[in-house]
Order: structure tokens, then C-alpha cells, then sequence
């Protein structure tokens, strides 16, 4: 059936079944690309987009779970100031390898900034736990957060 | 013979072969596209690598896969450098497959920097050249009067300057000078090469820019999914695909007969659909009868039943024998026995295997993230029948590589399935089914004997190596090199081997042969220093002595005084020796691959409940005289320690012939609250510079358990970490 969605701040329309994950939708029939599939259980955080403000894992979230919940992706973190503060930070420090699990990394650390713009490296490490980087980039992930925090020049 | 192949089966089996067709098929400047009718506006090819645009935009082709590794920047640097370009008016675009152009084309063996970094240089100071003698023929003058400032031709004598954009199309015009008579910049005045570099998709990857394989999309494309049997190779016997086709979305289900060639097309069912999350439904609706597999048997537990009794029945074939061990040891002071066992292991690269291919006007187009594009042409041509001109292939960003795309399976599948279909159509495996159609890292057992005299030298080792085979075939990068350490380093040295068959395909991991073999080595390296009571760092720069360069040349020998270097910056800058609290210690271990020499000390903690910790790594490098970008070479090092340490938590156990892991809850990744501290320093010595994807991991895996050795007193010899094992008390 169809359903009425708002991403990154447009009206859109999916006409799909009700037990499709938000993470096909977006990809296949909304061409939105940005948000990758790793694992299909909620394990790897690749699909990690913002429900109202909050991470979600998109690839166990049907889009019949989504109701008038606004969806922030990737593709519209720009348009978050917090989004944008993260992916400068990601950008000056070249904080990717291969690049793929960024887009999640960055709606889950854009999420966590939002809620605590200072974060310890505790509250880094819990909050990012559950995004994996196959290519390790952690140490710089790390980084990246502090510096969009203001915590290091 | 077949076990020397070790660490380089689908890596550099024709180092030798690139290298003599490179100056030929590989480099020479393609002039085919020469200035005559060039538009104003229209972007000049230079050569096969460079075009100039009149606004005096650069864009440079990179030749190779991207997997991660950064090479889409750092290959365009060597140009950039010598062309003379400011980077910021660099553009750089991903080569198609082309090996007429570009020779051969691949990510793999941490080979891209020795093979290019003299003839990328060369590409880019001959294109600089012709822009030169394009200028002296316009002002009349000689070439040798002129000189380049980033993007412009000057003539010092007349003040005269001309920017590239406006002589491009002229010097496009010229013949290209011979590439090794054409001079290089000397390092001091270098611009670009050893600078910073962020990765030029960076601005596309934080914006989640369409960038991967999977990404893609055609018009009018559909999806796919693929089932095939655990048993590796199966045949479907039976398949009901009625309830795959009532699935809504579903277009149609069939079966692929498919071959027997693990990295070709393996017999299964295709679903294909409008979305893909349709197919994979409809996937999951089949019913299919798997016929029964000669390995439908096979077990881990079974190998290492057969390991321990081919070590018992000292059955293995000599690879190397040095001296005489057996009286050696006989005559030892002390000697130490020890088996050593470490796991399959999944690649699990984060992007899925995928490939979008379509069949049009008797030509198969692929788009596939790859790290060996012309064998997949290949595979692809000859699976479905096709000249390989009519298979052309698209290289992708891909998302991660570590070996596992050097294989092209989902390649073959694809392009079957598209022909089948008559429609573009891209094919996306799940997790389950990359984790359990991986080409693993190949298991191993060792059994060491070694002996010390009274001052704690090391008098004799033996390694009796189980690994899998068949007849004089080695598994795919189940090898051993009998050149590897500590062979020609210990008078009484000897290897022996021992082949089980194998029904699981395996294949290269990064730093393939070496992630496993510095483990067993470095750690045994450890237990004789501590029999003898001798320092492990001082141990190991005993063993290293002081030979220098053992072997024929740098490239295929071994530099002791590279090493050692290392080993003892290592030491140094960990503050080696040192008191650390109950239940904390460091471990150092060395290793040298891909060229480059590496010494890496870990320290770690063992909790009271077994669990560790590795706080901090300390990495000591020597990949030659200059780093071309010290941005990606760094996190390339922080990825391979991060990724070998995630390596001792994990493994891939097989069982009734089928791998038992199927995602990230069974097969765990390191993660972010995991990953430790890391110190990278390099020394810079005088020798050509090498590649950084891989010869960073081998050696944290042993500095990790030595220090685990010195937290706990207790030796790890089998991989995965085991908590349980490391208790207190
Ligand atoms: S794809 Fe959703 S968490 Fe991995
Ligand atoms: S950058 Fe490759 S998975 Fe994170």
C-alpha cells in the first residue's frame, strides 16, 4: 500500500508492503542510497538513520512502524547544524577508508552531539558502539567527534 | 612444489609479468586523441591518464580498484606531482577495466605503490614535458629555457608564462618522450607527494553520495537474490519455486544449473523482483533440496583430528631442512614443544557482494566493485559464452576489499542472471550469505620444537605445518614460503608439511599467509626467549643479528638491519621494560611482508573474568624514504592493527561440510569501545617506497598474546581469545 512519508523534510509516497524495513524503501524505491545495508539485524549500524531526532536502524524498522515520524538521512544531515558540524569534522580529519560505514557513523555521532554536545569518551563509546567499521577507522571516528564537539582545535 | 606459493596466489603470481608489460601494454601515453577539431571548451586527453582542460582543470585517471585503500588519491598525486598542478585543480575519475590502457589493473599484495611509484612520476613529468615543447614552439624558443610553476610554463628570460590549459591541445599534439628518459623532481621539491591528503571522495562519502557497487541503479533495473547450497558446490536436486513466485514483487524464480568452480558460477536458484527486499522474500519462501556433497562431512572438529594425528605420525614432507635439528635439539640446553592453532576466518567486508550487470546489443555490461576486474571479464565471458570484448566491466568504489573481491563469483551470478532476465538487474547477497560463500582465510596447525644452548641462544626449530590441500595443490593461500623467518636465520632449521583435503573454498586475507604465520612464529619466537630467560626484544634482535640484507636483492630478500631497526624503535618508544600493575604487561612482535618491516608492541590487561584489553600499540615502520600521503598511510596502519586485533575474537567453524556463522552476533567485529590507543612511527630509510594496506596487521596479533603471556604467565596457542582460559588465578 502507499505510505505517506517525510524525509529529510519532503513529503514522499512509498507504495510498498507494510513489512518492508525503511532501509529498502529509502534505497530501492526512494533512491536515497546513502543509508547502507551491512546486516539486516540491528548488528552493524549501517543504517542508522534519525527517527524525529532519535537513531534508528532502518533495516528492522518496517515502514509501517514509521507513522509521521520525521526520517533524517544522510542525504539530509546537511541540513541539520549539528550534521553539518559532524561531517566537516569527518571531512578535515579524512576520517573514512572505504567510506561505507560512514553515513552511519554519522547519523549515529549527529544523534549523540545533538543530545550531549559534550561527550566523554565513555559517552563516545557507548553511543557508537553499536556502528561498526569493518576498515577500523575508530581512532578517527573518535577524533572527528571531539573536534565537532569543540573539544580539540 | 605447490605450497611455495605462499603469500602470493592472486597477488603477484606475475609481479614479473606486470612489470615487463607495463613499460609496453601498461604505460605508454595513448596520443590516439590528439588535438586537431578539439572544441575550445572540450577538455584535452594528454595521454592515457591526463586532461587539461582550457579553464586549466586537471583531471587525472586512476587506474586501480578503490577498496579503502585511498589509492583513487594517492596514484593521481604521483601525477599531479610531476605534471606540476596545483591539487586543488585536480579532478581524478575511476578507470573502467582496461588493460590495453593501463596494464593490470587490481588491489591486492599492498602492490600499487612499488609498481607505480616510478611510472605514475614518469606519466605525469612526460605530459609536463610535452607541455613544455609545446611553449618552446610557440615562443620560439628552446624547451630547456623553460621552466613550470604549478599549472603554468614560464620562460624566465622574457617573463613570458603560459598556463597548461592554453597549450594542451597543442602539446596532446606532440610525440610523447620515451618515460624513463624523462627527468624527476628530486624529493626536496616536492609539493604534493608527502602532503596530507584528504581522499577525493571524501566531500561524496559524508554527504552519502551514490558511490558503491550497490548503489547502483539503471533505469528500468531489477533485483535480485541467490540462493546457493551450504555445502559448498551442491547441486540442487529439487526446487519448489511456487511460493517464491506468489510472493507480490516477485517476477520469476529458476534454477542455475551452474559449475563446480568456487570462484565461478555455483549451481543454485535466482530470484528476481521489482525491489529487492521482494526477491530476498521470495528467496526465503523457496524450497529446495540440496543434493548430497562429497564434503557434505566435513567438520572442524574432523581437521583437527587429522591434524593431531599427522603431527603424531611425523608425516610431513620436507620444505626445507637446514643443518641437522634433530641433533641440534638432542644437544640442547633446554627444548621447547608447542602446537599452535589458528581459524578460518571471514573476510566480511561491510559492503555486501553485489553486481549490477545488463545484456544489450550482444554486449554484457557489469558495474561491480572488484578488486580484479579483467579475471572477472574473463569468468564472465566464459560462463556465459561470450567473447570477452563483449564483457565490459565498471569499476565501483568498493566498500571494503581485504581479498575477498579478488574473487568475482557474484560477478558470474550476476551476469547469468541478467542474460536469464533480459533486464539490468543488480544482485545484492545478504550477510548470511557473504559470511557463508566467503573464500576464507585458510586454518592451520603447527607443531614447534625448539632448542637454546646455556645463554639462551636458539639452536634449533622445527615446524611441522598442517594445513589443507591436495596431491602437490596447497589450498589457496594455505601456504608457507620456506624462506619465511626464521629460516636462514638459525643454523638447524627445519619445515615440514602436511596437506587434508578441503571442501570450503579459501583465499587471501589481508596480509594473506603472514595474519597467521607471524602469529605461530613470533609467539614461539617468545616462549624460547622466556625458556631461556632471555628478554624478548633482546631475543629478538639475536635472532636478527647482524647479516643485513639475507637473500638476493631488497625485493625478495630479507633486510636483518631494516628489522632490527625497527624492533628497537619499537621498544624504545613503549617505554619497553618498564613496571606495569598485576594482570597488565607488553608483548613485541616483528614481522616483515609486502615489503615492508614492521615491530609493533602491544600492552594489555587481562580482567580477573579472562576478558582483555589491548590499551595501546606502538607501531614501528620502515616502508622506504618517502610517504606519499601521510593521511592515508596513517589510518591505513591504525585500520590493520585495529583489524588484526578484531581477527583474535572471531573465527569461522565448519560443520556437516557448512560454515556455522551467518552475521555479525556469531562472527563479532571489533568495535569502537574495543579499539585502542595507536602510536605509528616511521623510519625513513633509503630504499624505494612500498605499499601500507596489509604489512601492519601480521605482527599485533603475536604482540597482543606475548603480552597477554606477560600479563597472565599464560601462552595463547590457539586463536580465537578464549576467556575462559585466561581466568585469574
Ligand atoms: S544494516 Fe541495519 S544495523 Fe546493519
Ligand atoms: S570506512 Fe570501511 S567500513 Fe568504515
Amino acid at each position: 500500500m502507499a505510505y505517506e512519508l517525510n524525509v529529510n523534510g519532503k513529503a514522499m509516497t512509498a507504495d510498498v508492503e507494510a513489512d518492508t524495513p525503511l532501509l529498502w524503501v529509502l534505497r530501492d524505491t526512494l533512491g536515497l542510497v546513502g543509508t547502507k545495508y551491512g546486516c539486516g539485524i540491528a548488528q552493524c549500524g549501517a543504517c542508522t538513520v534519525h527517527a524525529d531526532g532519535a537513531p534508528i536502524r532502518a533495516c528492522v524498522t518496517p515502514v509501517e512502524a514509521i507513522g509521521a515520524a520525521q526520517i533524517t538521512t544522510i542525504e539530509g544531515a546537511a541540513g541539520l547544524e549539528v550534521g553539518r558540524r559532524v561531517q566537516q569534522a569527518w571531512s578535515e580529519l579524512d576520517v573514512a577508508q572505504c567510506g561505507y560505514c560512514q553515513p552511519g557513523q554519522i547519523m549515529s555521532a549527529t544523534a549523540l552531539l545533538a543530545e550531549n554536545p559534550s561527550p566523554s569518551d565513555a559517552d563516545i563509546d557507548a553511543a557508537m558502539a553499536g556502528n561498526i567499521c569493518r576498515c577500523a577507522t575508530y581512532v578517527r571516528i573518535r577524533a572527528a567527534i571531539k573536534r565537532a564537539a569543540g573539544q580539540e582545535a | 612444489m605447490g605450497i611455495i606459493s605462499n603469500i602470493a596466489e592472486g597477488f603477484s603470481p606475475s609481479r614479473r609479468a606486470v612489470l615487463a608489460g607495463g613499460g609496453a601494454g601498461g604505460l605508454v601515453l595513448a596520443f590516439s586523441l590528439g588535438g586537431k577539431g578539439v572544441a575550445a571548451d572540450t577538455p584535452t586527453a594528454l595521454n592515457a591518464y591526463v586532461q587539461i582542460a582550457t579553464d586549466g582543470i586537471v583531471t587525472i585517471v586512476s587506474k586501480n580498484p578503490e577498496i579503502g585503500q585511498g589509492i583513487k588519491t594517492s596514484l593521481p598525486m604521483l601525477i599531479a606531482e610531476e605534471l606540476d598542478v596545483d591539487w586543488a585543480n585536480v579532478r581524478t575519475v575511476q578507470a573502467d577495466n582496461d588493460p590495453v590502457a593501463y596494464g593490470r589493473q587490481f588491489a591486492g599484495g599492498s602492490m600499487a605503490t612499488p609498481l607505480h611509484w616510478d611510472q605514475l612520476r614518469q606519466v605525469g613529468a612526460a605530459g609536463r614535458a610535452m607541455l613544455l615543447a609545446a611553449a618552446a614552439a610557440d615562443w620560439g624558443v628552446e624547451a630547456s629555457s623553460l621552466t613550470t610553476e604549478p599549472g603554468v610554463v614560464v620562460h624566465a628570460a622574457s617573463g613570458r608564462r603560459a598556463p597548461y590549459g592554453s597549450l594542451a591541445a597543442k602539446a596532446a599534439g606532440l610525440t610523447a618522450p620515451e618515460l624513463s628518459s624523462v627527468p624527476l623532481k628530486d624529493a626536496s621539491a616536492y609539493r604534493i607527494i608527502g602532503q596530507p591528503i584528504p581522499q577525493v571522495d571524501t566531500a561524496a562519502i559524508v554527504t552519502g553520495q551514490p558511490l558503491f557497487g550497490i548503489d547502483m541503479r539503471l533505469p528500468g533495473m531489477l533485483y535480485a537474490a541467490y540462493a546457493k547450497a551450504p555445502v559448498f558446490g551442491a547441486k540442487v536436486a529439487s526446487a519448489d519455486l511456487a511460493a517464491a513466485q506468489a510472493v507480490k514483487g516477485v517476477r520469476r524464480a529458476f534454477v542455475v544449473e551452474g559449475g563446480t568452480e568456487f570462484d565461478g558460477l555455483l549451481p543454485g536458484v535466482a530470484v528476481v523482483a521489482d525491489s529487492w527486499w521482494a526477491a530476498n522474500k521470495g528467496r526465503k519462501a523457496l524450497n529446495v533440496q540440496w543434493a548430497e556433497h562429497a564434503t557434505s562431512s566435513q567438520s572442524s572438529q574432523g581437521y583437527a583430528g587429522q591434524a593431531r594425528s599427522l603431527v603424531e605420525a611425523k608425516a610431513g614432507k620436507s620444505l626445507r631442512s637446514d643443518g641437522d635439528v634433530e641433533a641440534a635439539l638432542a644437544s640442547s640446553a633446554k627444548t621447547v614443544e608447542a602446537d599452535y592453532f589458528y581459524p578460518f576466518l571471514s573476510h566480511a567486508t561491510l559492503e555486501p557482494q553485489n553486481c549490477t550487470a545488463h545484456f544489450h546489443d550482444g554486449k554484457m555490461e557489469i558495474w561491480a566493485p572488484t578488486q580484479l576486474p579483467e579475471p572477472g571479464r574473463q569468468i564472465v565471458a566464459k560462463t556465459l559464452g561470450l567473447a570477452p570484448e563483449n564483457v565490459i566491466v565498471h569499476m565501483t568504489r568498493s566498500g571494503g576489499g581485504f581479498g575477498r573481491r579478488l574473487m568475482n563469483d557474484y560477478m558470474a551470478e550476476a551476469a547469468w542472471i541478467a542474460k536469464e532476465i533480459g533486464a539490468p538487474v543488480k544482485l545484492v547477497w545478504t550477510r548470511e550469505d557473504d559470511m557463508r560463500h566467503d573464500f576464507y582465510r585458510p586454518a592451520g596447525f603447527h607443531h614447534f620444537r625448539g632448542g637454546i644452548d646455556a645463554s639462551g641462544n636458539v639452536t634449533a626449530w622445527a615446524n611441522h605445518f598442517v594445513t589443507f590441500g591436495e596431491g602437490e595443490a596447497t589450498a589457496r593461500s594455505a601456504g608457507m614460503a620456506p624462506t619465511e623467518f626464521p629460516a636462514r636465520f638459525i643454523d638447524n632449521y627445519r619445515l615440514d608439511v602436511s596437506m587434508m583435503p578441503l571442501g570450503v573454498p579459501t583465499g587471501p586475507l589481508r596480509a594473506p599467509g603472514s595474519n597467521a604465520i607471524a602469529f605461530v612464529v613470533q609467539s614461539f619466537i617468545d616462549e624460547l626467549a622466556h625458556a631461556g630467560g632471555i628478554d624478548p626484544v633482546e631475543m629478538r634482535l639475536r635472532l636478527l643479528g647482524d647479516q643485513g640484507l639475507v637473500g638476493d636483492d631488497a625485493r625478495s630478500g630479507y633486510d636483518a638491519a631494516r628489522m632490527a631497526a625497527v624492533v628497537r624503535l619499537a621498544a624504545e618508544k613503549s617505554g619497553w621494560g618498564g613496571a606495569l600493575p598485576a594482570r597488565r604487561g607488553k608483548g613485541i612482535a616483528f614481522h616483515y611482508s609486502h615489503l615492508g618491516y614492521f615491530a609493533e608492541v602491544a600492552e594489555v590487561s587481562v580482567a580477573d573474568d579472562g576478558a582483555v584489553t589491548v590499551h595501546k600499540v606502538w607501531v614501528a615502520a620502515d616502508v622506504g624514504r618517502q610517504i606519499i600521503n601521510p593521511l592515508g598511510a596513517l589510518n591505513q596502519i591504525e585500520g590493520s592493527v585495529i583489524d588484526g586485533i578484531s581477527e583474535m575474537f572471531g573465527e569461522i567453524t565448519i560443520k556437516d561440510g557448512q560454515v556455522e556463522q551467518s552475521n555479525f552476533d556469531t562472527f563479532p567485529l571489533l568495535r569502537i569501545d574495543a579499539a585502542p590507543v595507536i602510536e605509528t612511527h616511521f623510519i625513513k630509510s633509503d630504499n624505494p617506497p612500498t605499499g601500507l594496506g596489509e604489512p601492519a596487521l601480521p605482527p599485533v596479533v603475536p604482540a597482543v598474546t606475548n603480552a597477554i603471556f606477560a600479563a597472565t604467565g599464560k601462552r595463547v596457542r590457539s586463536l580465537p581469545l578464549k576467556a575462559g582460559e585466561l581466568v585469574a588465578g
